[in-house]
């Protein structure tokens, strides 16, 4: 069966400096793969080429496929590649407005969809980003008064509103307290038969403990990719290990 | 005879301060000026009053319509064309030959005089087009006025806004000019309406391009080609024709008020609506 | 696609201000160029009949007027500015700058009318007092011109002055010099080009300012020759006569609109460059 996201020898450089050099990875339909790597390795230019965000930046040279459901993602309508793939970012970046305002501005930007169908929608997509208890009685306040690890949760529950089969994350609980990282954690899992999860993370133990399959970058080149137990105990690059075991960073 | 430099930084800071308190006298003076001669001259007679004997006796009635009408119509106008302008430049282009081509018409036209305007106006809406006197005449022209000033308010609103707000937009799918109606915009309203408030505080004072636009007929207008006079040039006319100088008084204190009351609002809202976002 | 259509209708707004420019120099030249033409490019700027019934457009005795209200306007609005704007920039106490930069904005917001008014009623029957002449002066406008630039010279000066890197302030005062050394030695040389710019931006308004100095002038049509008798300077000529001006007579306003507007032009164009030239 073809892989959910496919990525053939990826090469891209930003303002002339190269920044991945021929990537080649899969990622199969709902599973957990972490994205690990000290920084400046490429991981996060990897997530927005993705999803294309890395457009409007200037100076940008691309060359290799990055295939969704075996379609290459520059062919795909940019709206719709970004509804299929969704992002979170490092910090959480809550929209001026309410909590619900904030959950149903995806869904609003493409129908015109009638309140109880949005109240439905805004109360599933906080559930399963286990945030519903916590806002239900008060949606209609500021999303800008939540805590950290609540405005992250928030965001993920942004995303998944727009029904998304990928979600990728950058680095999002690397602001956060053990608590909401173990909620962010736990969404992942929970959900892993909903979506398919690529998880940026410079936390070597979050990747262990949530991810299926892990791929390493240092500068900018896939240094070694496979399932998570093996690569944590017995990588088969120097450089994974030197990595995974703490001696670079 | 040399001065220890300690000693000479007084003598400066006496001086500076000097200068800066004799400005400020200034300023409280004519503000204190119009009022203690035209407190007296504001009543509800006078404020809702027709004007009787070419204004030498009775209200102003028809001028602060005129003035309302015509400051409205003038951001009316104004505010769509300069904010749609600033959203050009910031969202839509980098810096390039075409951005500095829009910026240098819009700091072109901050720098006209009024006189000018008017004399435009004049030629162009009045005469040419020909609307005759009128609020249309007088609210195209001073739109075109604060055109310049709505546009760099609101520039300046629109780059405040953090690009990972439109990031966020974007990576749900939002097109930009959704990113921009529903994210961008609403965020920079608070500038961009201190701009237009203020726009509209510019419109009220100037009377050398109303002049010969709107005219200054006295009687209420009662349909956009209707000749207006509105209260800044009314008070100008008092004046110079010497009517009344109670009169005189008391429109140039309501003048003041108008100006400080739309700055006052214009400050406040930007305050409390940028309080909202956090 | 709508995206494209809806960039494309931007470009068109934002073309506006520009076309606006340029449709204004196109009417105003368009009413006056004929007729300098028709009285002689010489005859109109250095003549100094101006009699419109016999058909003689000359236009020196208000250039001068312009030129000399302008300049003392803005020695005095200058200086005056300055001295404000360096006190607001170092000197006073950081509360107080709250409070009194908004208020000098206050002073910006008072209609040009108004100040013209206070200056007939309190500034003109003083200098007749105190000096003789009729009151109605070139003094009496560059008094009054002056005091109305103070927030355009205010504002940019302290801008100017805050845009010189803290690291300069600071090497200064490490050295061992006061507020005011500092000031005066380094700040106010490395602010220089913002603070001609300041200048010219405030000759600029005076130079366009009308019903202040109509009020105050006299609008006499001799050539000032000196500072307590009246004078029209270009703008007045325009807004007295505009009124009732007909045919040739209306052209020449349009003419003298004309030469304000290049003098203008000149005039922001050298702002531009002393900006331009630290960059």
């Amino acid at each position: 069966m073809a892989a959910k996201l496919s990525i053939r020898q990826l090469a891209v450089a930003v303002n002339k400096r190269l920044i991945l050099r021929g990537v080649d990875l899969d990622v199969e339909a709902n599973t957990i793969v972490s994205v690990i790597g000290p920084a400046h390795s490429g991981k996060t230019t990897l997530l927005r080429v993705i999803n294309r965000l890395i457009e409007t930046q200037r100076e940008l040279l691309r060359s290799g496929d990055v295939l969704l459901d075996g379609t290459e993602v520059r062919r795909l309508d940019i709206d719709v590649l970004r509804r299929r793939v969704g992002l979170i970012f490092a910090t959480p970046i809550p929209l001026p407005g309410t909590i619900f305002d904030n959950v149903a501005y995806g869904p609003r930007l493409k129908a015109r969809l009638r309140r109880p169908r949005i109240a439905d929608l805004v109360e599933q997509s906080l559930r399963s980003a286990a945030l519903w208890d916590e806002v239900k009685d008060r949606l209609h306040t500021s999303a800008l008064r939540l805590s950290g690890g609540q405005q992250q949760r928030l965001c993920i529950a942004r995303t998944i509103a727009v029904n998304p089969e990928v979600i990728m994350l950058d680095e999002p609980t690397s602001g956060l307290d053990p608590i909401s990282t173990a909620q962010v954690e736990n969404t992942m899992r929970e959900l892993k038969h909903r979506f398919t999860w690529v998880l940026v993370t410079n936390n070597v133990k979050q990747a262990a403990r949530v991810s299926d399959r892990v791929a390493f970058f240092l500068s900018g080149e896939l240094v070694e990719e496979g399932e998570a137990a093996q690569l944590f105990t017995t990588p088969r690059d120097k450089r994974t290990d030197d990595y995974v075991s703490g001696r670079i960073g | 005879m040399v001065v220890r430099p300690l000693v000479w930084q007084r003598i400066v800071w006496v001086g500076l301060a000097a200068m800066t308190l004799f400005t400020l006298v200034v300023l409280f003076f004519i503000i204190g000026f119009i009022t203690s001669k035209g407190a007296h001259v504001i009543t509800p007679e006078f404020l809702f009053g027709m004007p009787e004997r070419m204004g030498k006796e009775g209200g102003i009635l028809p001028t602060v319509i005129a003035t309302i009408y015509i400051s409205l119509l003038a951001i009316a106008i104004a505010t769509p064309i300069g904010v749609g302008s600033a959203v050009y430049l910031t969202e839509y282009t980098r810096e390039s030959a075409i951005t500095r081509v829009i910026r240098f018409g819009a700091d072109a036209l901050a720098g006209v005089p009024s006189i000018i305007f008017g004399l435009f106006g004049f030629i162009l809406f009045v005469i040419r087009l020909r609307m005759g006197w009128s609020l249309a005449a007088g609210g195209l022209t001073l739109a075109f006025m604060i055109l310049p000033t709505i546009i760099r308010t609101s520039e300046e609103a629109i780059r405040a806004v953090p690009y990972n707000l439109r990031e966020v937009s974007y990576s749900l799918g939002g097109a930009k000019s959704q990113t921009i109606a529903r994210v961008v915009l609403p965020n920079a309203l608070p500038g961009i309406l201190t701009g237009v408030i203020l726009g509209m505080g510019r419109s009220v004072a100037e009377t050398a391009a109303t002049i010969f636009t709107a005219g200054s007929s006295l009687l209420i207008p009662r349909s956009l080609f209707d000749p207006a006079r509105t209260m800044a040039v009314h008070f100008y006319i008092l004046a110079r024709e010497g009517l009344s100088m109670e009169r005189a008084y008391g429109t140039a204190l309501m003048l003041i008020v108008s100006i400080l009351l739309i700055n006052v609002v214009a400050y406040s809202l930007m305050f409390r609506l940028t309080k909202k976002m956090r | 696609m709508r995206e494209k259509l809806i960039e494309k209708g931007l470009l068109l707004v934002a073309f506006s201000a520009v076309a606006m420019i340029f449709l204004i120099a196109y009417f105003i030249f368009r009413e006056g160029v004929p007729l300098v033409a028709k009285v002689g490019v010489w005859d109109f700027i250095a003549s100094t009949r101006w009699s419109p019934g016999k058909g003689q457009f000359g236009i020196l005795p208000m250039i001068v007027g312009s030129v000399e209200v302008t300049i003392l306007a803005v020695i005095i609005g200058a200086s005056l500015g300055l001295s404000c704007a360096m006190f607001l920039a170092e000197f006073a106490p950081r509360w107080s700058v709250r409070i009194l930069k908004p208020m000098i904005e206050l002073l910006a917001g008072i209609p040009s009318v108004v100040y013209g008014f206070i200056g007939v009623v309190v500034l003109v029957p003083w200098i007749r007092r105190a000096f003789g002449g009729p009151g109605f002066s070139v003094l009496a406008s560059a008094v009054i011109l002056g005091i109305m630039i103070l927030p355009t010279v205010i504002a940019i000066s302290l801008d100017a002055l805050h845009a010189v890197p803290p690291l300069y302030k600071e090497g200064s005062l490490a050295l061992g010099a006061t507020r005011w050394q500092t000031l005066y030695r380094v700040q106010l040389p490395a602010a220089r080009s913002g603070i001609i710019a300041a200048f010219i931006l405030g000759m600029g308004r005076a130079v366009g300012e009308t019903m202040a100095v109509i009020m105050v002038a006299g609008n006499a049509l001799t050539m000032p020759t000196s500072l307590l008798q009246p004078v029209r300077t270009l703008t007045s000529n325009i807004a007295l006569e505009m009124g009732y001006a007909s045919g040739d007579h209306q052209a020449a306003l349009f003419a003298t609109g004309m030469v304000l507007f290049v003098i203008i032009a000149i005039l922001n164009t050298a702002a531009l460059i002393v900006t331009r030239r630290r960059t």
